[in-house]
């Protein structure tokens, strides 16, 4: 109520004159609003006055004739755009959810050698020429689509499973990202690939088992191997140790026997030229002290006059004899 | 009256002119009919055109390169595998003239590119074989493990056509007659093959077992380096041990050898006098106690035993 009243006395106070001022401000400026319009910094803006293309607006205020005369069409071309291949991402972040549904006619592809792959691959692309982009190709985004999964197929075609699965990833997302440059250029999209990722580069589901097996006997073999070169690294070393001291139990042998012989022989001279001195003095020596303690050992010795010719004890020589 | 009737003559005109009036948009074409029968050639260029209002009609069409995307088809190969092939064109109304005469609208061109592209397709795939549609060049295939290639056809075999050439020749094939309905193919393409489902469970199976018997070559490929290690193990082993064997018996029969030469030196000084020396040394050596000895009184220990007797 009290609202009204100061409202109707301002209104009141007003003189005509400036009352139509204002409303032709307002006027003017709902006529001049629809002649701007602004271009976002990722965005360029194609004009076209009267359906022909007559120019490109940058990012920024800018100006053009409205109502039908000039129509404006934001293209981002700043943005990376990305398709995916054999799944779906529902929500990405830190724990990226993907969708649940089989695309395994997506995925699924046959290779060079009659096999079967199942591939899950990227495209990222940008828009580099917005005219081409929105002139050109009526559904772009199916186009890519069509043509990546077209490539991808020719390229893992050209492929042994063994390649495509465990071989060279990386030359099959070159290859496919060329390609399907390659034919994007020749639509005149305005599109440019930034990159194809293969995901999950995989065999049939059904066939996994057997994939993994490959893989566990890679293992066996390193393992078989492994173990056979450890006994060789056991034994060998040890038989090493073995022939070395057979080597030097024999080294022993010769220098003792070596030895030996030289102090036999040392033994032997130096009796002898003692010898030559005295020869027949020594020799009865020798004998008499050698048979002195040589009989000393029998208990018994029976000695025998030559000219018997029986046998009849005669002399108990052995001093603790019967 | 006179007044009103100014406002009513302009009013009349604007309505004319805004029917004379069309936009064409850089993405279209467009053709021009009165009373049903098509006038002038299609007009192609973008931007604002005339025609005669009410009495003439126009007709939108797109300009761009358009997609079809064919059904999958259930076609044989002629080596008798069944595929399913899922082909794609890129196409564009050429003579709009011509497409509206003969389609009328878009609908009913994409039931021509049906009819056509899927006749030519199946015929084209039916005359070649399998792997010409699968590989698409001679690239030589490399496998992780040495592949027994002749237990595989498919692989030894190189290819004469291959995808792009196949896709390229229903290109061919349909591309005329095509054409009669106002239609340019700008491109064909095989998207996907795939086998059905009981040929893929084949080759699932086969799939299994070409592995089980790489994982068997891993597995013997490693016993028999096993195999090799311990050999060289033997070897080596005999080698060692037997090369000592001969280097000691080397060594000992060298010092035996000195030794003998040693002796013989010594001795050779009286021959005689070793020999005795030696046996008295002998008897020293070998006579053990508790024995029993007969002697004659001829020894010469015992001479003088007689002589006093």
């Amino acid at each position: 109520m009290d609202d009204e009243v100061r409202y109707n006395t301002i209104t009141l106070k007003m003189p005509k004159k400036k009352i139509i001022t204002i409303i032709i401000i307002i006027l003017a400026i709902i006529f001049i609003m629809p002649f701007f319009f602004t271009v976002n910094p990722e965005e360029v803006a194609v004009i076209q006055r009267f359906g022909r293309f007559v120019r490109i607006a940058e990012p920024g205020l800018n100006m053009r004739i409205p109502w039908g005369f000039e129509t404006v069409t934001k293209v981002k071309i700043k943005t990376v755009f990305k398709e995916e291949f054999g799944f779906r991402t529902l929500q990405s972040g830190v724990n990226t959810r993907y969708a649940e549904t089989n695309l395994d006619d997506e995925s699924l592809m046959l290779t060079g050698d009659l096999n079967i792959a199942s591939v899950e691959w990227i495209v990222q692309y940008q828009i580099n020429d917005p005219i081409a982009y929105l002139f050109n190709v009526r559904d772009v985004k199916e186009t890519i689509r069509n043509l990546s999964e077209a490539t991808m197929r020719q390229v893992v075609g050209d492929r042994s499973v063994d390649e495509v699965i465990i071989l060279n990833r990386q030359e099959i997302a070159y290859e496919a990202q060329e390609l399907l440059q390659r034919y994007l250029d020749k639509y005149e999209t305005g599109i440019i690939v930034r990159t194809i990722n293969l995901q999950n580069v995989v065999p049939p589901e059904s066939v996994q088992p057997a994939f993994n097996e490959v893989n566990s006997a890679m293992q066996d073999e390193e393992r078989i191997v492994n173990e056979a070169r450890q006994e060789y690294n056991k034994i060998i070393p040890e038989a090493r140790g073995k022939a070395k001291q057979t080597i030097e139990n024999a080294k022993g042998y010769a220098i003792n026997r070596i030895n030996q012989a030289e102090g036999d022989a040392t033994k032997f001279i130096s009796i002898y030229n003692n010898y030559k001195k005295a020869k027949a003095v020594t020799n009865q020596r020798l004998y008499i002290e050698t048979m002195e303690e040589v009989l000393n050992r029998f208990d018994k010795i029976y000695i025998i006059d030559e000219d018997h010719k029986s046998l009849i004890p005669f002399l108990d020589v052995n001093k603790g004899g019967k | 009256m006179k007044r009103y009737l100014k406002y009513i003559f302009l009013l009349i005109f604007l309505i004319l002119l805004a029917n004379a009036l069309f936009v064409v948009n850089e993405t279209e074409q467009a053709i021009i009919t009165q009373f049903g029968e098509p006038v002038g050639d299609a007009i192609q260029s973008a931007g604002l055109h005339l025609k005669i209002p009410f009495i003439q009609k126009t007709h939108f069409f797109d300009k761009r390169i358009l997609e079809w995307d064919g059904e999958p088809n259930q076609i044989p190969t002629s080596d008798k595998k069944f595929i399913w092939v899922d082909s794609f064109v890129r196409w564009r109304i050429f003579d709009p003239l011509l497409f509206y005469q003969t389609n009328k609208t878009e609908t009913f061109g994409h039931s021509r590119l049906d009819d056509i592209i899927d006749g030519v397709t199946r015929d084209i795939i039916t005359k070649n074989e399998l792997f010409e549609i699968v590989r698409n060049s001679n690239r030589k295939l490399e496998f992780s493990i040495d592949f027994d290639i002749d237990s595989y056809e498919e692989i030894k075999a190189s290819i004469n056509v291959g995808r792009e050439e196949i896709a390229d020749s229903i290109y061919v094939s349909s591309y005329e007659s095509l054409k009669e309905y106002g239609i340019e193919l700008v491109d064909v393409k095989i998207k996907r093959v795939n086998y059905i489902d009981t040929v893929r469970k084949q080759v699932y199976e086969r799939m299994i077992s070409e592995r089980n018997k790489i994982a068997e070559k891993y597995r013997s490929a490693g016993q028999g380096r096993a195999a090799e290690i311990k050999g060289k193990l033997q070897k080596d082993l005999n080698e060692i041990e037997s090369e000592a064997y001969r280097e000691a018996q080397e060594i000992m029969g060298e010092a035996d050898a000195e030794a003998i030469e040693i002796y013989a030196n010594a001795y050779n000084k009286d021959p005689e006098f070793y020999g005795f020396t030696r046996s008295l040394e002998a008897y020293q050596k070998t006579i053990s106690e508790n024995n029993i000895l007969i002697l004659t009184t001829d020894s010469e220990f015992f001479k003088y035993l007689k002589k006093v007797k």
